[in-house]
Protein backbone atom coordinates (compact mmCIF):
# COMPACT_ATOMS: atom_id res chain seq x y z
CA UNK A 1 0.00 0.00 0.00
CA UNK A 2 2.57 2.72 1.07
CA UNK A 3 4.11 1.93 -2.51
CA UNK A 4 1.44 2.73 -4.23
CA UNK A 5 1.18 6.39 -2.35
CA UNK A 6 4.62 6.72 -2.45
CA UNK A 7 3.94 6.45 -6.25
CA UNK A 8 1.44 8.69 -6.61
CA UNK A 9 3.44 11.99 -4.54
CA UNK A 10 6.39 10.84 -6.93
CA UNK A 11 3.87 10.79 -10.22
CA UNK A 12 2.29 14.28 -8.71
CA UNK A 13 5.97 15.91 -8.45
CA UNK A 14 7.33 14.53 -11.82
CA UNK A 15 3.77 16.12 -13.32
CA UNK A 16 4.78 19.76 -11.17
CA UNK A 17 8.25 19.86 -12.39
CA UNK A 18 7.30 19.28 -15.85
CA UNK A 19 9.40 15.99 -15.98
CA UNK A 20 10.94 15.90 -19.64
CA UNK A 21 9.40 12.52 -20.42
CA UNK A 22 6.41 12.83 -18.88
CA UNK A 23 5.69 16.23 -20.82
CA UNK A 24 7.31 14.69 -24.08
CA UNK A 25 4.88 11.62 -23.91
CA UNK A 26 2.00 13.77 -23.12
CA UNK A 27 3.06 16.15 -25.53
CA UNK A 28 2.62 13.72 -28.13
CA UNK A 29 -0.15 11.91 -27.31
CA UNK A 30 -2.06 15.31 -27.47
CA UNK A 31 -0.27 16.17 -31.17
CA UNK A 32 -0.90 12.80 -32.75
CA UNK A 33 -4.90 12.98 -31.52
CA UNK A 34 -5.16 16.42 -32.33
CA UNK A 35 -3.56 15.97 -35.99
CA UNK A 36 -5.93 12.67 -36.36
CA UNK A 37 -9.32 14.68 -35.29
CA UNK A 38 -8.79 17.43 -37.24
CA UNK A 39 -7.61 15.72 -40.28
CA UNK A 40 -10.94 13.52 -39.93
CA UNK A 41 -13.17 16.52 -39.63
CA UNK A 42 -11.68 18.60 -43.11
CA UNK A 43 -13.48 15.36 -44.49
CA UNK A 44 -16.19 14.13 -42.37
CA UNK A 45 -17.41 17.57 -42.06
CA UNK A 46 -18.00 18.13 -45.69
CA UNK A 47 -18.90 14.32 -46.13
CA UNK A 48 -21.81 14.40 -43.66
CA UNK A 49 -23.12 18.00 -44.86
CA UNK A 50 -23.19 15.66 -48.30
CA UNK A 51 -25.58 12.81 -46.82
CA UNK A 52 -27.50 15.06 -44.98
CA UNK A 53 -28.01 17.66 -47.61
CA UNK A 54 -28.57 14.83 -50.87
CA UNK A 55 -31.34 12.53 -51.40
CA UNK A 56 -30.21 9.02 -52.90
CA UNK A 57 -31.43 5.37 -52.01
CA UNK A 58 -29.80 3.38 -49.22
CA UNK A 59 -29.41 6.77 -47.21
CA UNK A 60 -31.19 5.19 -43.57
CA UNK A 61 -28.66 2.22 -44.56
CA UNK A 62 -25.85 4.01 -44.82
CA UNK A 63 -26.44 6.01 -41.82
CA UNK A 64 -27.15 3.13 -39.69
CA UNK A 65 -24.02 1.25 -40.62
CA UNK A 66 -22.13 4.34 -39.96
CA UNK A 67 -23.65 4.27 -36.81
CA UNK A 68 -22.71 0.33 -35.99
CA UNK A 69 -19.23 1.70 -36.60
CA UNK A 70 -19.17 4.24 -33.08
CA UNK A 71 -17.90 1.50 -31.19
CA UNK A 72 -15.39 -0.70 -33.56
CA UNK A 73 -12.58 -2.22 -31.16
CA UNK A 74 -9.54 -0.19 -31.15
CA UNK A 75 -7.57 -3.31 -32.10
CA UNK A 76 -9.88 -4.33 -34.89
CA UNK A 77 -9.20 -0.16 -36.40
CA UNK A 78 -5.65 -1.73 -35.65
CA UNK A 79 -5.34 -4.83 -37.52
CA UNK A 80 -6.81 -3.04 -40.77
CA UNK A 81 -4.66 -0.39 -40.43
CA UNK A 82 -1.05 -2.89 -39.60
CA UNK A 83 -2.26 -4.80 -42.62
CA UNK A 84 -2.78 -1.90 -45.10
CA UNK A 85 0.53 -0.34 -44.01
CA UNK A 86 2.21 -3.42 -43.27
CA UNK A 87 5.77 -4.55 -45.93
CA UNK A 88 3.24 -6.87 -47.98
CA UNK A 89 0.22 -4.33 -47.72
CA UNK A 90 -1.05 -1.78 -50.47
CA UNK A 91 0.12 0.66 -48.64
CA UNK A 92 3.35 -0.85 -47.50
CA UNK A 93 5.84 1.02 -49.61
CA UNK A 94 5.40 4.24 -47.97
CA UNK A 95 7.05 2.71 -45.06
CA UNK A 96 4.70 4.23 -42.70
CA UNK A 97 4.32 1.49 -39.95
CA UNK A 98 5.52 1.99 -36.53
CA UNK A 99 5.53 6.46 -37.27
CA UNK A 100 3.68 9.06 -35.40
CA UNK A 101 2.10 9.34 -39.30
CA UNK A 102 0.80 5.59 -39.09
CA UNK A 103 -0.69 6.29 -35.51
CA UNK A 104 -2.75 9.49 -37.08
CA UNK A 105 -3.81 7.16 -40.25
CA UNK A 106 -4.90 4.98 -37.72
CA UNK A 107 -6.71 7.01 -35.37
CA UNK A 108 -8.08 9.32 -38.20
CA UNK A 109 -10.11 5.88 -39.46
CA UNK A 110 -11.16 5.22 -35.91
CA UNK A 111 -12.67 8.29 -35.33
CA UNK A 112 -14.06 8.94 -38.81
CA UNK A 113 -17.96 7.01 -37.69
CA UNK A 114 -18.01 9.26 -34.73
CA UNK A 115 -17.74 12.38 -36.14
CA UNK A 116 -19.74 11.79 -39.65
CA UNK A 117 -22.66 10.06 -37.61
CA UNK A 118 -22.66 12.88 -34.89
CA UNK A 119 -22.26 15.23 -37.59
CA UNK A 120 -25.30 14.13 -39.93
CA UNK A 121 -27.01 14.07 -36.97
CA UNK A 122 -26.80 17.62 -35.47
CA UNK A 123 -27.39 18.62 -38.96
CA UNK A 124 -30.67 16.76 -39.01
CA UNK A 125 -31.53 18.25 -35.99
CA UNK A 126 -31.25 21.87 -37.19
CA UNK A 127 -35.05 23.34 -37.64
CA UNK A 128 -36.22 22.58 -41.18
CA UNK A 129 -37.32 26.39 -41.38
CA UNK A 130 -33.64 27.58 -41.55
CA UNK A 131 -33.07 26.19 -44.57
CA UNK A 132 -36.00 27.17 -46.14
CA UNK A 133 -35.68 30.66 -44.86
CA UNK A 134 -31.76 30.93 -46.56
CA UNK A 135 -33.12 29.82 -49.64
CA UNK A 136 -36.22 32.32 -49.62
CA UNK A 137 -33.67 34.94 -48.83
CA UNK A 138 -31.44 33.75 -51.99
CA UNK A 139 -29.04 31.14 -50.83
CA UNK A 140 -27.31 29.17 -53.15
CA UNK A 141 -27.38 25.18 -51.99
CA UNK A 142 -23.69 25.67 -50.75
CA UNK A 143 -24.75 28.89 -48.42
CA UNK A 144 -27.47 26.94 -47.65
CA UNK A 145 -25.36 24.25 -46.39
CA UNK A 146 -22.81 26.34 -44.36
CA UNK A 147 -25.69 28.84 -42.69
CA UNK A 148 -27.33 24.86 -41.35
CA UNK A 149 -23.65 23.71 -40.59
CA UNK A 150 -23.21 27.22 -38.49
CA UNK A 151 -27.18 26.39 -36.89
CA UNK A 152 -25.07 23.08 -36.06
CA UNK A 153 -21.77 24.63 -35.20
CA UNK A 154 -22.34 23.63 -31.46
CA UNK A 155 -23.27 20.11 -31.73
CA UNK A 156 -20.57 19.53 -34.27
CA UNK A 157 -18.33 20.88 -31.84
CA UNK A 158 -19.31 18.51 -29.18
CA UNK A 159 -18.65 15.48 -32.17
CA UNK A 160 -14.91 16.53 -32.29
CA UNK A 161 -14.27 16.88 -29.02
CA UNK A 162 -15.87 13.08 -28.44
CA UNK A 163 -14.02 11.68 -31.04
CA UNK A 164 -10.70 13.34 -29.29
CA UNK A 165 -11.70 11.98 -26.35
CA UNK A 166 -11.71 8.89 -28.28
CA UNK A 167 -8.57 8.92 -29.95
CA UNK A 168 -6.42 10.04 -27.00
CA UNK A 169 -7.93 6.89 -25.15
CA UNK A 170 -7.43 4.01 -27.11
CA UNK A 171 -4.35 1.80 -26.70
CA UNK A 172 -4.61 -1.04 -28.77
CA UNK A 173 -4.16 0.56 -31.88
CA UNK A 174 -1.32 3.24 -31.22
CA UNK A 175 0.33 0.12 -29.72
CA UNK A 176 -0.35 -2.11 -33.44
CA UNK A 177 0.70 0.71 -35.82
CA UNK A 178 2.86 2.61 -33.59
CA UNK A 179 4.96 -0.08 -31.54
CA UNK A 180 5.76 2.10 -28.12
CA UNK A 181 8.86 3.52 -29.79
CA UNK A 182 10.72 5.44 -26.86
CA UNK A 183 11.05 9.41 -28.14
CA UNK A 184 9.20 8.53 -31.61
CA UNK A 185 5.57 6.55 -31.13
CA UNK A 186 5.75 6.31 -27.61
CA UNK A 187 2.22 7.80 -26.27
CA UNK A 188 0.30 8.03 -23.00
CA UNK A 189 -1.76 4.95 -23.34
CA UNK A 190 0.97 2.98 -24.45
CA UNK A 191 3.40 3.96 -22.11
CA UNK A 192 1.12 2.95 -19.44
CA UNK A 193 0.09 -0.26 -20.38
CA UNK A 194 4.04 -1.29 -20.95
CA UNK A 195 5.87 0.81 -18.47
CA UNK A 196 3.56 -0.61 -15.88
CA UNK A 197 4.25 -4.09 -16.58
CA UNK A 198 8.07 -3.31 -15.96
CA UNK A 199 8.00 -1.61 -13.22
CA UNK A 200 8.30 2.14 -14.00
CA UNK A 201 4.78 2.78 -11.65
CA UNK A 202 5.66 6.15 -11.30
CA UNK A 203 5.36 7.55 -15.08
CA UNK A 204 2.49 5.37 -15.40
CA UNK A 205 0.28 7.17 -12.69
CA UNK A 206 1.66 10.36 -13.55
CA UNK A 207 0.43 10.04 -17.10
CA UNK A 208 -2.72 8.23 -15.92
CA UNK A 209 -3.55 11.40 -13.45
CA UNK A 210 -2.79 13.34 -17.24
CA UNK A 211 -5.38 11.62 -18.85
CA UNK A 212 -7.86 11.71 -16.55
CA UNK A 213 -7.40 15.34 -16.37
CA UNK A 214 -7.59 16.07 -19.98
CA UNK A 215 -10.80 13.69 -19.65
CA UNK A 216 -11.84 16.07 -17.01
CA UNK A 217 -11.42 19.32 -19.44
CA UNK A 218 -13.33 17.34 -22.03
CA UNK A 219 -16.46 16.78 -20.03
CA UNK A 220 -15.97 20.36 -18.88
CA UNK A 221 -16.00 21.54 -22.16
CA UNK A 222 -18.70 19.49 -23.09
CA UNK A 223 -20.99 20.89 -20.78
CA UNK A 224 -20.51 24.05 -21.80
CA UNK A 225 -21.67 23.39 -25.05
CA UNK A 226 -24.89 21.56 -24.29
CA UNK A 227 -25.85 24.33 -22.25
CA UNK A 228 -25.52 26.81 -25.37
CA UNK B 1 -46.52 40.67 -69.86
CA UNK B 2 -47.35 40.28 -65.90
CA UNK B 3 -44.39 39.46 -63.35
CA UNK B 4 -45.79 36.35 -62.30
CA UNK B 5 -47.84 34.12 -64.04
CA UNK B 6 -49.23 30.82 -62.88
CA UNK B 7 -50.81 28.23 -65.26
CA UNK B 8 -52.46 25.17 -64.20
CA UNK B 9 -50.33 25.04 -61.14
CA UNK B 10 -50.72 21.39 -59.02
CA UNK B 11 -49.19 20.11 -56.15
CA UNK B 12 -49.37 16.40 -55.01
CA UNK B 13 -48.76 15.41 -51.58
CA UNK B 14 -49.00 11.58 -51.31
CA UNK B 15 -51.94 10.73 -52.41
CA UNK B 16 -53.50 14.20 -51.98
CA UNK B 17 -54.46 16.78 -54.68
CA UNK B 18 -53.08 20.18 -52.37
CA UNK B 19 -53.54 22.47 -55.15
CA UNK B 20 -55.79 22.19 -58.29
CA UNK B 21 -55.02 23.59 -61.46
CA UNK B 22 -54.23 27.00 -60.25
CA UNK B 23 -53.98 29.63 -62.91
CA UNK B 24 -52.61 33.61 -61.55
CA UNK B 25 -51.30 36.35 -63.14
CA UNK B 26 -49.99 38.89 -60.68
CA UNK B 27 -48.90 42.18 -62.44
CA UNK B 28 -45.91 44.65 -61.29
CA UNK B 29 -46.54 47.21 -58.13
CA UNK B 30 -49.93 45.03 -57.25
CA UNK B 31 -50.77 43.51 -53.86
CA UNK B 32 -52.65 40.18 -54.02
CA UNK B 33 -54.10 38.40 -51.07
CA UNK B 34 -54.92 35.09 -50.83
CA UNK B 35 -57.41 34.54 -48.42
CA UNK B 36 -58.80 30.88 -47.39
CA UNK B 37 -59.13 29.00 -44.36
CA UNK B 38 -56.58 26.43 -42.42
CA UNK B 39 -55.27 23.75 -44.79
CA UNK B 40 -56.36 25.47 -47.91
CA UNK B 41 -53.27 25.40 -49.66
CA UNK B 42 -51.85 29.08 -49.45
CA UNK B 43 -48.46 28.12 -47.84
CA UNK B 44 -48.15 25.49 -50.72
CA UNK B 45 -48.73 27.54 -53.31
CA UNK B 46 -46.58 30.73 -51.89
CA UNK B 47 -43.70 28.03 -51.58
CA UNK B 48 -43.96 27.20 -55.52
CA UNK B 49 -44.38 30.98 -55.73
CA UNK B 50 -41.18 31.93 -54.44
CA UNK B 51 -39.75 28.53 -56.17
CA UNK B 52 -38.85 26.58 -52.89
CA UNK B 53 -40.62 23.91 -53.80
CA UNK B 54 -41.10 22.58 -57.27
CA UNK B 55 -44.59 21.82 -58.05
CA UNK B 56 -45.98 17.96 -59.20
CA UNK B 57 -47.53 19.50 -62.74
CA UNK B 58 -47.62 23.40 -64.32
CA UNK B 59 -45.26 26.02 -65.06
CA UNK B 60 -44.39 29.20 -63.66
CA UNK B 61 -43.45 32.39 -65.45
CA UNK B 62 -41.66 35.50 -63.49
CA UNK B 63 -41.25 38.19 -65.94
CA UNK B 64 -42.10 36.01 -68.85
CA UNK B 65 -39.48 33.31 -68.03
CA UNK B 66 -39.98 29.92 -67.53
CA UNK B 67 -39.20 29.83 -63.23
CA UNK B 68 -39.87 25.58 -63.43
CA UNK B 69 -36.56 24.80 -65.06
CA UNK B 70 -33.80 24.21 -62.30
CA UNK B 71 -29.81 25.40 -61.83
CA UNK B 72 -28.49 28.98 -61.91
CA UNK B 73 -31.66 31.22 -63.61
CA UNK B 74 -34.29 29.27 -60.80
CA UNK B 75 -31.90 31.19 -58.15
CA UNK B 76 -31.12 34.48 -59.94
CA UNK B 77 -35.35 34.50 -59.97
CA UNK B 78 -35.33 33.55 -56.84
CA UNK B 79 -32.87 36.58 -55.73
CA UNK B 80 -35.36 38.71 -57.06
CA UNK B 81 -38.07 38.17 -54.25
CA UNK B 82 -38.06 37.37 -50.71
CA UNK B 83 -40.85 35.18 -48.98
CA UNK B 84 -41.29 35.69 -45.09
CA UNK B 85 -42.54 32.43 -43.66
CA UNK B 86 -45.47 31.59 -41.50
CA UNK B 87 -43.75 30.74 -38.73
CA UNK B 88 -40.40 32.96 -39.16
CA UNK B 89 -36.88 31.26 -37.68
CA UNK B 90 -33.91 33.34 -36.79
CA UNK B 91 -30.72 32.54 -37.24
CA UNK B 92 -28.35 31.57 -34.51
CA UNK B 93 -26.67 35.05 -34.68
CA UNK B 94 -26.91 38.82 -34.12
CA UNK B 95 -29.96 40.78 -35.01
CA UNK B 96 -27.33 42.37 -37.49
CA UNK B 97 -26.18 39.11 -39.21
CA UNK B 98 -29.77 38.04 -39.31
CA UNK B 99 -30.53 40.83 -41.61
CA UNK B 100 -27.13 41.06 -43.35
CA UNK B 101 -27.11 37.65 -44.62
CA UNK B 102 -29.80 37.80 -47.32
CA UNK B 103 -27.04 40.74 -49.06
CA UNK B 104 -23.94 38.96 -48.17
CA UNK B 105 -25.31 35.56 -50.21
CA UNK B 106 -25.66 38.38 -53.38
CA UNK B 107 -22.16 39.29 -52.82
CA UNK B 108 -22.91 42.98 -51.40
CA UNK B 109 -19.68 45.21 -50.45
CA UNK B 110 -19.51 44.89 -46.89
CA UNK B 111 -19.82 48.79 -46.24
CA UNK B 112 -22.72 48.88 -48.41
CA UNK B 113 -24.23 46.28 -46.24
CA UNK B 114 -23.64 48.31 -43.27
CA UNK B 115 -25.52 51.39 -44.71
CA UNK B 116 -28.49 49.18 -45.77
CA UNK B 117 -28.75 47.52 -42.76
CA UNK B 118 -28.58 50.70 -41.08
CA UNK B 119 -31.49 52.17 -42.92
CA UNK B 120 -34.01 48.94 -42.16
CA UNK B 121 -32.89 48.38 -38.53
CA UNK B 122 -34.30 52.01 -38.10
CA UNK B 123 -37.44 51.15 -40.25
CA UNK B 124 -37.96 48.55 -37.94
CA UNK B 125 -37.17 50.04 -34.87
CA UNK B 126 -34.81 47.39 -34.18
CA UNK B 127 -31.59 49.57 -33.60
CA UNK B 128 -31.48 49.24 -30.26
CA UNK B 129 -31.36 45.50 -30.37
CA UNK B 130 -28.83 45.01 -33.64
CA UNK B 131 -26.02 43.14 -31.62
CA UNK B 132 -28.29 40.95 -29.45
CA UNK B 133 -28.75 37.37 -30.26
CA UNK B 134 -31.84 37.15 -32.29
CA UNK B 135 -32.70 34.04 -30.33
CA UNK B 136 -33.24 36.12 -27.40
CA UNK B 137 -35.99 38.17 -29.07
CA UNK B 138 -39.89 37.53 -28.65
CA UNK B 139 -42.13 36.69 -31.20
CA UNK B 140 -42.88 40.17 -32.55
CA UNK B 141 -39.79 40.95 -32.78
CA UNK B 142 -38.84 38.05 -34.82
CA UNK B 143 -41.50 38.88 -37.30
CA UNK B 144 -39.81 42.33 -37.48
CA UNK B 145 -36.62 40.62 -37.91
CA UNK B 146 -37.84 38.14 -40.75
CA UNK B 147 -39.55 41.16 -42.55
CA UNK B 148 -36.54 43.36 -42.11
CA UNK B 149 -34.20 40.75 -43.36
CA UNK B 150 -36.53 40.49 -46.72
CA UNK B 151 -36.56 43.93 -47.06
CA UNK B 152 -33.17 44.43 -47.04
CA UNK B 153 -32.92 42.24 -50.19
CA UNK B 154 -34.95 45.12 -51.72
CA UNK B 155 -37.09 42.27 -53.44
CA UNK B 156 -39.19 43.29 -57.08
CA UNK B 157 -42.01 40.35 -55.11
CA UNK B 158 -42.51 39.93 -51.24
CA UNK B 159 -44.24 37.02 -50.33
CA UNK B 160 -45.84 37.30 -46.80
CA UNK B 161 -47.15 34.30 -45.35
CA UNK B 162 -49.85 35.28 -42.28
CA UNK B 163 -47.72 37.54 -41.21
CA UNK B 164 -49.60 39.01 -38.54
CA UNK B 165 -51.38 35.74 -36.90
CA UNK B 166 -50.50 34.81 -33.50
CA UNK B 167 -49.77 37.89 -32.85
CA UNK B 168 -51.58 40.47 -30.43
CA UNK B 169 -53.54 43.32 -31.88
CA UNK B 170 -51.39 46.02 -30.79
CA UNK B 171 -47.78 44.05 -32.92
CA UNK B 172 -50.11 43.08 -35.49
CA UNK B 173 -51.30 46.76 -36.29
CA UNK B 174 -47.29 47.67 -36.28
CA UNK B 175 -46.70 45.00 -38.45
CA UNK B 176 -49.31 46.00 -41.03
CA UNK B 177 -48.24 49.68 -40.24
CA UNK B 178 -44.90 48.19 -41.82
CA UNK B 179 -46.02 46.93 -44.66
CA UNK B 180 -48.09 49.11 -45.39
CA UNK B 181 -45.51 51.66 -45.76
CA UNK B 182 -43.42 49.26 -47.69
CA UNK B 183 -46.20 48.84 -50.28
CA UNK B 184 -46.59 53.05 -50.48
CA UNK B 185 -42.50 53.46 -50.87
CA UNK B 186 -40.65 50.76 -52.73
CA UNK B 187 -44.35 49.86 -54.78
CA UNK B 188 -42.94 46.62 -54.55
CA UNK B 189 -45.29 43.65 -55.92
CA UNK B 190 -46.61 42.15 -52.33
CA UNK B 191 -48.25 38.52 -52.48
CA UNK B 192 -49.88 38.00 -48.98
CA UNK B 193 -51.36 35.16 -47.35
CA UNK B 194 -54.11 35.69 -44.62
CA UNK B 195 -57.84 34.61 -42.96
CA UNK B 196 -58.30 37.55 -42.12
CA UNK B 197 -60.47 38.82 -44.70
CA UNK B 198 -60.74 42.63 -43.54
CA UNK B 199 -56.88 42.83 -43.24
CA UNK B 200 -57.31 41.85 -47.46
CA UNK B 201 -59.79 44.59 -47.86
CA UNK B 202 -57.30 47.15 -46.25
CA UNK B 203 -54.30 45.85 -48.36
CA UNK B 204 -54.57 44.32 -51.11
CA UNK B 205 -55.89 45.62 -54.71
CA UNK B 206 -56.99 42.21 -55.38
CA UNK B 207 -58.05 39.45 -53.62
CA UNK B 208 -57.93 35.13 -54.66
CA UNK B 209 -60.21 33.12 -52.15
CA UNK B 210 -58.52 29.61 -52.24
CA UNK B 211 -60.74 26.73 -50.84
CA UNK B 212 -59.45 23.06 -50.99
CA UNK B 213 -56.22 24.01 -53.42
CA UNK B 214 -58.85 25.56 -56.08
CA UNK B 215 -59.27 29.64 -56.70
CA UNK B 216 -62.96 29.82 -55.76
CA UNK B 217 -63.31 33.67 -56.86
CA UNK B 218 -61.24 36.46 -57.72
CA UNK B 219 -61.71 39.84 -57.64
CA UNK B 220 -61.81 43.27 -55.69
CA UNK B 221 -61.85 43.32 -52.18
CA UNK B 222 -65.39 45.15 -52.47
CA UNK B 223 -66.26 42.78 -55.36
CA UNK B 224 -65.82 39.53 -53.12
CA UNK B 225 -66.96 41.33 -50.03
CA UNK B 226 -70.36 42.60 -51.37
CA UNK B 227 -71.23 39.72 -54.16
CA UNK B 228 -69.42 36.29 -53.23
CA UNK B 229 -69.93 33.98 -56.01
CA UNK B 230 -70.94 30.54 -54.22
CA UNK B 231 -71.67 29.62 -50.77
CA UNK B 232 -68.07 28.58 -49.51
CA UNK B 233 -67.25 32.03 -50.60
CA UNK B 234 -69.90 33.75 -49.00
CA UNK B 235 -69.58 31.60 -45.74
CA UNK B 236 -65.57 32.01 -45.69
CA UNK B 237 -66.18 36.06 -45.63
CA UNK B 238 -68.28 36.15 -42.72
CA UNK B 239 -71.51 35.82 -43.95
CA UNK B 240 -73.56 34.11 -41.21
CA UNK B 241 -77.02 34.03 -42.75
CA UNK B 242 -76.93 32.35 -45.50
CA UNK B 243 -80.52 30.95 -46.81
CA UNK B 244 -81.32 28.29 -49.30
CA UNK B 245 -84.92 28.89 -50.91
CA UNK B 246 -86.28 29.26 -54.34
CA UNK B 247 -87.41 32.59 -56.35
CA UNK B 248 -91.05 32.71 -57.20
CA UNK B 249 -91.41 36.01 -59.34
CA UNK B 250 -89.06 38.43 -60.66
CA UNK B 251 -89.86 41.49 -61.72
CA UNK B 252 -88.02 44.47 -62.57
CA UNK B 253 -85.07 42.77 -60.55
CA UNK B 254 -86.97 42.66 -57.28
CA UNK B 255 -87.11 39.26 -56.68
CA UNK B 256 -89.44 37.17 -54.04
CA UNK B 257 -87.49 34.30 -52.56
CA UNK B 258 -89.49 31.54 -50.91
CA UNK B 259 -87.56 30.43 -47.90
CA UNK B 260 -89.04 27.09 -46.84
CA UNK B 261 -92.59 28.82 -46.37
CA UNK B 262 -91.57 32.75 -45.59
CA UNK B 263 -90.86 34.89 -48.24
CA UNK B 264 -88.32 37.68 -48.57
CA UNK B 265 -87.24 40.20 -51.43
CA UNK B 266 -84.07 40.60 -52.72
CA UNK B 267 -82.45 42.18 -56.14
CA UNK B 268 -80.84 39.84 -58.31
CA UNK B 269 -80.93 38.82 -62.28
CA UNK B 270 -82.08 35.60 -61.42
CA UNK B 271 -85.19 34.46 -62.83
CA UNK B 272 -88.27 32.56 -61.34
CA UNK B 273 -87.58 29.51 -60.76
CA UNK B 274 -84.05 29.33 -59.54
CA UNK B 275 -83.34 27.87 -56.40
CA UNK B 276 -80.60 30.51 -54.57
CA UNK B 277 -78.92 31.03 -51.80
CA UNK B 278 -80.17 34.56 -49.92
CA UNK B 279 -76.79 36.02 -48.03
CA UNK B 280 -77.80 38.52 -44.96
CA UNK B 281 -74.58 39.81 -43.47
CA UNK B 282 -75.49 39.86 -39.53
CA UNK B 283 -74.53 43.67 -39.43
CA UNK B 284 -77.42 44.72 -42.19
CA UNK B 285 -80.26 43.65 -40.36
CA UNK B 286 -81.89 45.62 -37.55
CA UNK B 287 -83.81 44.32 -34.80
CA UNK B 288 -85.90 45.96 -32.91
CA UNK B 289 -89.22 45.53 -29.96
CA UNK B 290 -91.93 47.19 -32.29
CA UNK B 291 -92.49 46.99 -36.60
CA UNK B 292 -90.32 50.07 -37.93
CA UNK B 293 -91.65 51.64 -40.40
CA UNK B 294 -89.03 52.10 -42.95
CA UNK B 295 -88.30 51.35 -47.13
CA UNK B 296 -87.42 47.94 -45.95
CA UNK B 297 -89.30 45.31 -47.75
CA UNK B 298 -88.56 42.62 -45.20
CA UNK B 299 -89.90 42.66 -41.42
CA UNK B 300 -90.13 39.67 -39.74
CA UNK B 301 -91.09 38.65 -36.37
CA UNK B 302 -89.17 37.00 -34.03
CA UNK B 303 -87.97 35.31 -30.78
CA UNK B 304 -84.46 35.48 -29.53
CA UNK B 305 -82.80 32.46 -29.24
CA UNK B 306 -79.79 34.01 -27.42
CA UNK B 307 -77.25 36.30 -27.01
CA UNK B 308 -73.62 37.14 -26.70
CA UNK B 309 -71.63 39.39 -26.43
CA UNK B 310 -68.41 40.47 -28.17
CA UNK B 311 -66.53 43.05 -27.32
CA UNK B 312 -68.60 46.34 -28.01
CA UNK B 313 -71.06 44.47 -30.11
CA UNK B 314 -73.53 41.44 -29.48
CA UNK B 315 -74.45 38.91 -31.28
CA UNK B 316 -78.03 37.95 -31.63
CA UNK B 317 -79.38 34.61 -32.47
CA UNK B 318 -83.44 35.02 -33.97
CA UNK B 319 -85.78 32.75 -35.30
CA UNK B 320 -88.20 34.05 -37.35
CA UNK B 321 -89.30 31.09 -38.96
CA UNK B 322 -85.81 30.51 -40.02
CA UNK B 323 -83.17 31.29 -38.43
CA UNK B 324 -81.20 34.18 -38.45
CA UNK B 325 -77.87 35.89 -36.80
CA UNK B 326 -77.88 40.00 -36.13
CA UNK B 327 -75.38 41.76 -34.79
CA UNK B 328 -76.26 45.42 -32.26
CA UNK B 329 -74.26 47.37 -30.54
CA UNK B 330 -73.75 46.05 -26.84
CA UNK B 331 -75.39 49.35 -25.77
CA UNK B 332 -78.98 48.86 -27.70
CA UNK B 333 -78.41 44.83 -26.68
CA UNK B 334 -78.59 46.28 -23.26
CA UNK B 335 -81.39 48.75 -23.83
CA UNK B 336 -83.75 46.01 -25.92
CA UNK B 337 -83.20 43.83 -23.28
CA UNK B 338 -82.65 40.85 -25.87
CA UNK B 339 -83.17 37.71 -23.08
CA UNK B 340 -84.10 34.36 -24.25
CA UNK B 341 -87.81 34.05 -25.70
CA UNK B 342 -88.42 38.28 -26.24
CA UNK B 343 -90.49 38.77 -29.28
CA UNK B 344 -88.68 40.89 -31.68
CA UNK B 345 -88.87 42.66 -34.98
CA UNK B 346 -85.82 41.91 -37.88
CA UNK B 347 -85.68 44.57 -40.39
CA UNK B 348 -83.29 44.37 -43.40
CA UNK B 349 -83.40 45.64 -46.92
CA UNK B 350 -83.97 44.34 -49.90
CA UNK B 351 -80.90 45.64 -51.15
CA UNK B 352 -79.40 43.89 -47.84
CA UNK B 353 -79.48 40.44 -49.29
CA UNK B 354 -77.36 39.17 -52.04
CA UNK B 355 -78.23 36.67 -54.27
CA UNK B 356 -76.25 33.40 -55.43
CA UNK B 357 -77.09 30.82 -57.48
CA UNK B 358 -77.03 27.44 -55.65
N1 LIG C 1 -44.84 18.62 -47.14
C1 LIG C 1 -46.11 18.19 -47.00
N2 LIG C 1 -46.42 16.87 -46.99
C2 LIG C 1 -47.68 16.45 -46.88
N3 LIG C 1 -48.74 17.25 -46.74
C3 LIG C 1 -48.52 18.58 -46.73
C4 LIG C 1 -47.20 19.12 -46.85
N4 LIG C 1 -47.30 20.47 -46.80
C5 LIG C 1 -48.60 20.75 -46.64
N5 LIG C 1 -49.34 19.62 -46.60
C6 LIG C 1 -50.80 19.56 -46.46
O1 LIG C 1 -51.37 20.37 -47.45
C7 LIG C 1 -52.52 21.04 -46.96
C8 LIG C 1 -52.39 22.53 -47.20
O2 LIG C 1 -51.37 23.02 -46.38
P1 LIG C 1 -50.97 24.54 -46.35
O3 LIG C 1 -49.90 24.69 -45.34
O4 LIG C 1 -50.65 25.00 -47.72
O5 LIG C 1 -52.31 25.22 -45.84
P2 LIG C 1 -52.59 26.75 -45.49
O6 LIG C 1 -53.66 27.23 -46.39
O7 LIG C 1 -51.32 27.52 -45.52
O8 LIG C 1 -53.15 26.63 -44.01
P3 LIG C 1 -52.92 27.59 -42.73
O9 LIG C 1 -53.87 28.72 -42.88
O10 LIG C 1 -53.26 26.73 -41.59
O11 LIG C 1 -51.50 28.02 -42.76
C9 LIG C 1 -52.63 20.68 -45.48
O12 LIG C 1 -53.62 19.71 -45.34
C10 LIG C 1 -51.26 20.12 -45.14
O13 LIG C 1 -51.37 19.12 -44.16
MG1 LIG D 1 -50.19 28.44 -44.14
Amino acid sequence: MTEIWQGLIKAIQLIVSLDPEVMEIAGRSLIISVASCLLASVFCLPLGGLIHFQRFPGKRTLISLIQTFYSIPTVVVGLLVFVLLSRAGPLGGLNLLYTPAAMIFGQMVLVVPILLGLTVSALSSVDKAIPDTARSLGASSLQIAVVVLKEARFAVMAAIILAFGRAISEVGLALMVGGNIRGFTRVMTTAISLETAKGDLELSLALGIILILIALIINIILNRIQQR
Amino acid sequence: MSLLEVVNLCQRYGERDILKNINLKVERGEVFALIGPTGAGKTTLLRLLDLIDTPTAGKIYFNGADATKSGRERLEMRRRMAFILQKPVVFNMSVYDNIAYGLKWRGIKENNIRQKVGNILDTVGLSADKDRNARTLSGGEVQRVAIARAVATEPEVLILDESTANLDPVSAAKIEELIRGIIQQHATTIIMATHDMAQGQRLADRIGVLIDGEFRQTGSPSDIFTSPRNKEVAEFIGIENILDGVITSSEDKVVIIDIGGKVIEAISDYAAGEAVSACIRPEDITVSLSKIASSARNSFSARVIRTVAMGSLSRVEIDCGFPLVCLVTKKSADELNLVKDKPVYATFKATGVHVIKR
